[in-house]
């Protein structure tokens, strides 16, 4: 078993496979909420999961891995999307990306040295009449700067 | 007690919407003032959000945009009395919102209630004609409802417009002990957001089109395939989901009726194909979101192999005012056969932008200068993509065309979802054509060859002629590589990305070194 999980995270894995057991395409509502709770999808459930829900194991990697939503390792404390669609892309979201990315030292799909953050891309946050967006955690932010998005990482990741 | 409304909106919370509630009810406390805070959806007027309501004896007064900042400005000039001089001397002061031109310009029918209620109340929906349609429906035979939906008008909006009645024909008289009706909310197209408004702003009206639909055809399962960027969305649909159960709207014997429709919600996982009908089934049913072969057609064997209706959220949520006031109360709006009205997005480079929701029939400079306001940034509008992401852009010469779906087709290009997505004269274009390609290679399924290898030949063609090499010969590559993925791709994603990028090489020949001569070729 998979020893950098807690026992107790082991406990929700567990009660999450059985309550989604018998749920009609449930795999991708049982993911969702071990992501929820765990932060990821660890690679080392799949055989529980595939037993529980009789998939093979290679099924659910395929599922877990064809999904940009689901991760299967660990990632910051809080996660920062920034938006590359065409609405944000006409309101300067390229200028934003750059900016963003050098302030913090990271590139997407990286987490910053101390752990609190991680940048992903994503493609249109429904925030299009006020662009550039970023979502950071589950809120959405409109009319961004990167000034804006580094206070808005001051005040929800180290406030 | 004055009412006052400030949306809970997502876009008007991303511009601070909450702060300002709370600086709001803060204040009216440190003054010892009593007042009801409603949290409305947004009215659609984004470019003023955060948007404050008064309620008034004429109508509910506007103030925007607030911030936390002029809050105790506002109550200094007696804001809560929003009829007063000192009120109206504000510099907030918008007026009544109703008179608001740019609002009262507008045919709302499906956005009816949007920015009015409070999303998750019952009695607000229902204080507004809510659930007329499904007791209207509830009294009727399921084929009648079907022809009432056909003689509407109404056609898929979520990007492929075809006939929604037709559909749910399709589904009514295949014989099967379980149908489904499916609500594919996976709107993903960049400029849209009218799905999210109406699952956040008015819930009910998407749960009452969906049990009018599981009652026609006889289905008594319904999903909503919810985009997980939507987080906001999910709460407020499962709020409402639980008051209609609680109600008798939704489960076993709805209103009396003996009538059954469940419905739930489960969330996406970021995957833009799953907007396709047949990819989201898949990913419903717990699978990779592959796209599938048609046929079998969804109507016939869809989800679990069951014949299944799938809608976008716009078509279903337009089903209960067609049962309410009738096809032709609908049909009468509209212009050729585009019948009904098309909830417009403006996103992108504009000074203005919101839901505007009108006939079909209006024309996209209507759009882009007079509700827009042109483009935010003060320069010239030199590109527009319409449709989303696999949606053509349009140059200036083309603005006069009115939004309407065979008109659309006729310039090559396609209405889709209604988003509009406004561009400057600074828009490089030979860029946003590799990028339509480069999308694609992240999204695409990878079932179909035409679009999991083109879509990367596509995004390398682009960089080699961006850079000069070979020019004359690479142009010629990449239009029989769009032409291969146009005919050759199992789905809209491999098979409309040339939409974008011809349209762009076409329309702005100069921006990829290409001279109109070679253009026309």
């Amino acid at each position: 078993m998979d020893n950098t999980l807690s026992h107790e995270q082991l406990v929700q894995i567990q009660a999450h496979i059985h309550a989604h057991q018998h749920v009609p395409g449930g795999l991708m509502p049982l993911l969702h909420a071990i992501q929820d709770d765990i932060g990821y999808v660890p690679e080392s459930i799949y055989p529980d999961i595939s037993k529980a829900l009789a998939l093979s194991v290679a099924e659910v990697h395929g599922v877990v891995t064809f999904y940009h939503h689901f991760r299967t390792h660990p990632v910051g404390k809080h996660i920062l999307q920034i938006c590359r669609a065409e609405s944000c892309q006409a309101m300067g979201s390229e200028k934003l990306e750059s900016e963003v990315k050098a302030r913090l030292g990271v590139d997407y799909h990286q987490t910053t040295a101390d752990g609190s953050l991680t940048v992903l891309p994503v493609y249109c946050l429904g925030n299009c009449a006020c662009s550039p967006a970023v979502m950071l955690d589950d809120e959405v932010y409109g009319r961004m700067t990167a000034e804006k998005v580094s206070e808005l990482i001051g005040e929800v990741c180290h406030g | 007690m004055v009412k006052v409304y400030v949306p809970v909106d997502s876009t008007a919370l991303s511009l601070g919407a909450e702060r300002t509630a709370q600086a709001i009810v803060a204040e009216a406390q440190k003054r010892a003032i009593p007042i009801e805070l409603v949290r409305n959806g947004s009215r659609g007027l984004f470019w003023l959000e955060p948007m404050v309501e008064v309620a008034t004896a004429q109508g509910r007064v506007a103030f925007a945009p607030v911030q936390p900042k002029d809050v105790p400005g506002l109550f200094d000039a007696d804001f809560l009395n929003a009829l007063s001089d000192s009120a109206k001397a504000h510099p907030l002061y918008l007026g009544l919102t109703e008179e608001l031109a740019w609002l009262k310009k507008q045919q709302r029918l499906t956005f009816a209630r949007v920015g009015v209620i409070d999303p998750v109340s019952l009695d607000d929906y229902l204080a507004h004609d809510g659930y007329k349609g499904l007791k209207n429906a509830l009294a009727m035979t399921g084929a009648d409802i079907v022809k009432t939906v056909t003689d509407s008008g109404l056609r898929g909006r979520g990007g492929a417009a075809f006939p929604t009645g037709i559909k749910w024909n399709t589904v009514l008289n295949a014989p099967a002990e379980q149908k489904y009706v499916v609500c594919n909310a996976d709107e993903g197209d960049s400029g849209t957001y009218s799905d999210r408004m109406v699952m956040e702003d008015d819930p009910f009206v998407l749960i009452e089109g969906m049990t009018i639909a599981g009652i026609a055809v006889g289905a008594t399962q319904g999903y909503i395939y919810l985009r997980s960027e939507y987080p906001h969305a999910l709460k407020t649909l499962n709020e409402a989901i639980r008051k209609a159960n609680l109600a008798g709207y939704l489960g076993e014997d709805i209103l009396g009726s003996g009538k059954t429709f469940h419905l739930e919600v489960r969330r996406a996982a970021g995957a833009y194909v799953c907007g396709e009908e047949t990819s989201l089934l898949e990913s419903l049913e717990g699978k990779r979101g592959l796209v599938r072969f048609k046929p079998p057609l969804p109507a016939i064997e869809g989800l679990f192999g069951k014949p299944t209706i799938v809608n976008n959220v716009i078509s279903l949520a337009t089903v209960p005012i067609i049962l309410d006031k009738g096809a032709q109360f609908y049909a009468d709006y509209g212009m050729g056969r585009s019948r009904g009205t098309l909830p417009i997005q403006l996103a992108g480079n504009l000074k203005q932008t919101g839901l505007v929701e009108l006939a079909f029939g209006a024309t996209l400079r209507a759009l882009l200068y007079d509700y827009g306001g042109g483009s935010a940034t003060g320069r010239p509008i030199r590109a527009v993509q319409v449709g989303g992401p696999l949606g053509a852009y349009l140059p200036e010469s083309q603005f006069d065309t009115p939004l309407d779906y065979e008109a659309f087709t006729k310039i090559w290009a396609v209405l889709g979802h209604g988003g509009i997505v406004a561009f400057d004269d600074t828009v490089d274009m030979a860029k946003m054509a590799r990028y339509a390609f480069e999308f694609c290679a992240v999204e695409s399924c990878g079932k179909c060859t035409p679009c999991r290898i083109g879509s990367t030949r596509g995004v390398e063609v682009m960089d080699k002629i961006v850079a000069g090499k070979n020019h004359t010969k690479n142009v010629q590559v990449l239009r029989d590589l769009s032409d291969t993925m146009l005919n050759g791709s199992l789905c809209a994603l491999g098979g409309m990305t040339p939409y974008p990028v011809l349209s762009a090489i076409n329309h702005f020949p100069e921006d990829f070194g290409v001279s109109s001569k070679e253009a026309a070729a």
